[in-house]
């Protein structure tokens, strides 16, 4: 394999992705394995790039240059597609409103070359796992917005394919629905590959094994989420004494700021907050500062970073201007 | 052609199931009857509503006034229909976003469109057929029977003209995202058609070219040459459908 040619054991593989619409770069030059096996978040503010990338992939887009393979299967007139190899769910699904989901279902699966007992035990397996069951047999147009996301995800694992392509699944779905999609995504995991585009980071913290960051078109990082947690977690320590007050807090302050490595002390929120140069080496000796300061310690922890802080770090942008 | 046969029987239930076959079917079908019946009566009507004053002389009305009454009344009615049906088929579509929902599946743009097509020409036949049997039935009850064979060769040569229309209205279709443009588009073809024909010779090979021969057939009389202008529209439909094709093969969805 060339630098330039898509990893094809890989189940998605794009080498220099590249999308232009007249003078704007969509998508520019991407590079990127989603391995096998994996539930991948996609993430990007908006804009950045991920319905471009996920149409190019399910040949509704053609690229500018570059290339891309899924299931070991070259993207170019929709040849994975025709090999079965993916199930894509668009971020705001369309289907027929005169269909019945039911109907829309059996036609998807007929395409899929699914046919008679087969096609209707799996049909009504994929509306169990939706929770569209009761609702399978009436008309598509009085669907609500998340009844047809959840038809979308139906339609999209059918045919079992190897390779999902979610677009913002969640979207439109209410808090209990978004659970109950979230936990289908997470085991369809143990059977597909998931490439899942989101900017609701909190999602992809709880199905995602691993992430990749999109930002004006460019790959910004692609790691294992736990690693990219422990990549951006910051030299600071969080501590609580029990209980909570003026003078405890600032007992404790006073003894952990004169450990060594220790850079700072804040008090805020009713806790200590205190920053070192590096995290692992002043474990201990703060622990042990603690140990002598004969006094009830509620909890010592090293404060983690959400996805969210390491993606508003990544892309450049401060909480406030995101919010 | 991956999927053309599923694809087809989605299109075909989507006929019935959005009343587009059987409001088109009952409209030609009205028009059928209609035709032999305003042939036979209008003199009579007219007269009726004349007065005393003075007296119109009509002539004796027979079984080729019922067939021009036909061709008359379905050609027109049938235009309008076959862009109305046409219009919408691709370009809603796209816009709606279910083209994508289709062609993200084991499905190629060839039978997206063939499909379409086949639909919109299905629609077209039952709704033509229906018109021409009962306007056979009422011609021969108001009049005398035409020969069998002609009506049926004209039936198939109105049908060949108004595919003629419907495939330049689904070429708009397929160009663009809006019904109303592909409507425009048809339109602009059917005039574009219609400044053509003032050209000598050309006439008899467009779509509403056909009516002429199809006449004189079913009057029983030389329609003269009919192959050429049947080749020709063939010809049309094939290639306008063709070129749809090359536009949409590699549009964004």
């Amino acid at each position: 394999m060339t630098a330039n040619s898509p990893d094809t054991a890989a189940a998605i593989a794009c080498r220099g992705l590249t999308k232009r619409y007249g003078t704007i770069t969509a998508l520019d030059g991407l590079d990127l394995d989603v391995p096998a096996g994996s539930v991948f978040g996609f993430l990007g503010p908006n804009g950045a790039g991920k319905t471009t990338t996920l149409r190019i992939l399910t040949s509704l887009a053609q690229a500018s240059a570059g290339s891309a393979t899924v299931g070991g299967v070259a993207v170019g007139q929709g040849e994975p597609n025709r090999a079965g190899k993916i199930g894509y769910l668009d971020q705001d699904p369309r289907f027929y409103g005169w269909m019945r989901g039911r109907e829309l279902l059996a036609m998807v699966g007929r395409l899929y070359a699914m046919d008679g007992p087969e096609l209707r035990s799996r049909i009504g397996e994929v509306l169990e796992q939706v929770g569209l069951a009761d609702a399978a047999d009436r008309r598509i147009g009085g669907y609500s917005g998340g009844m047809r996301q959840r038809l979308g995800l139906a339609q999209a694992i059918l045919n079992r394919p190897p390779v999902l392509l979610l677009d913002e699944p969640v979207s439109a779905l209410d808090p209990e629905g978004r659970r109950d999609m979230l936990t289908t995504i997470r085991s369809l995991g143990r059977t597909s590959t998931v490439l899942f585009s989101t900017h609701i980071l909190n999602d992809v913290e709880r199905v995602c094994d691993r992430v990749a960051i999109l930002d004006h078109g460019r790959l910004v990082t692609e790691a294992p989420v736990d690693e990219l947690l422990e990549r951006y977690a910051a030299d600071v320590y969080l501590v609580e004494p029990e209980p909570a007050t003026p003078e405890t807090l600032d007992h404790v302050a006073a003894a952990l700021g004169a450990v060594e490595g220790v850079v700072a002390t804040e008090i805020r929120h009713a806790m200590v907050r205190v920053s070192v140069t590096d995290a692992v080496a002043a474990n201990r000796p703060l622990l042990a500062a603690l140990a002598g300061l004969d006094m009830l310690i509620a909890s010592f922890e090293r404060q983690r970073p959400t996805l969210e802080d390491v993606f508003l770090r990544l892309v450049g942008r401060d909480r406030e201007e995101a919010a | 052609m991956t999927g053309l046969g599923v694809l087809l029987g989605k299109e075909l239930l989507e006929q019935w199931r959005t009343r587009r076959l059987p409001v088109v079917a009952v409209v030609f079908l009205a028009f059928g009857i209609a035709s032999p019946v305003l042939a036979r009566y209008l003199p009579e009507i007219v007269k009726s509503l004349g007065g005393t004053g003075f007296e119109i002389q009509f002539p004796e009305p027979t079984a080729r006034d019922a067939v021009d009454q036909f061709l008359k009344n379905i050609g027109q009615a049938g235009v309008l229909t076959a862009i109305l049906l046409a219009m919408g088929s691709v370009a809603n579509e796209k816009e709606r976003g279910t083209a994508a929902l289709v062609l993200s599946k084991p499905a190629s743009r060839a039978a997206f469109l063939v499909a379409k097509v086949l639909a919109i020409g299905a629609t077209l036949l039952v709704s033509v057929a229906l018109a021409s049997a009962a306007a056979y039935l009422y011609t021969a009850i108001l009049f005398a029977a035409p020969g069998a064979v002609g009506w049926l060769a004209m039936t198939l040569l109105l049908l060949l003209s108004l595919l003629g229309y419907t495939a330049l209205t689904f070429l708009g279709s397929t160009l663009t995202r809006s019904s109303l443009a592909a409507a425009a588009i048809g339109v602009g073809g059917l005039v574009g058609l219609a400044v053509v024909s003032a050209l000598p010779n050309v006439a008899r090979y467009t779509p509403g070219g056909l009516s002429s021969p199809g006449a004189a057939l079913a009057n029983g009389v030389d329609a003269g040459d009919v192959l050429g202008p049947v080749l020709a529209n063939i010809g049309l439909v094939v290639v306008l459908v063709g070129a749809a094709w090359l536009s949409f093969r590699r549009q964004e969805l």
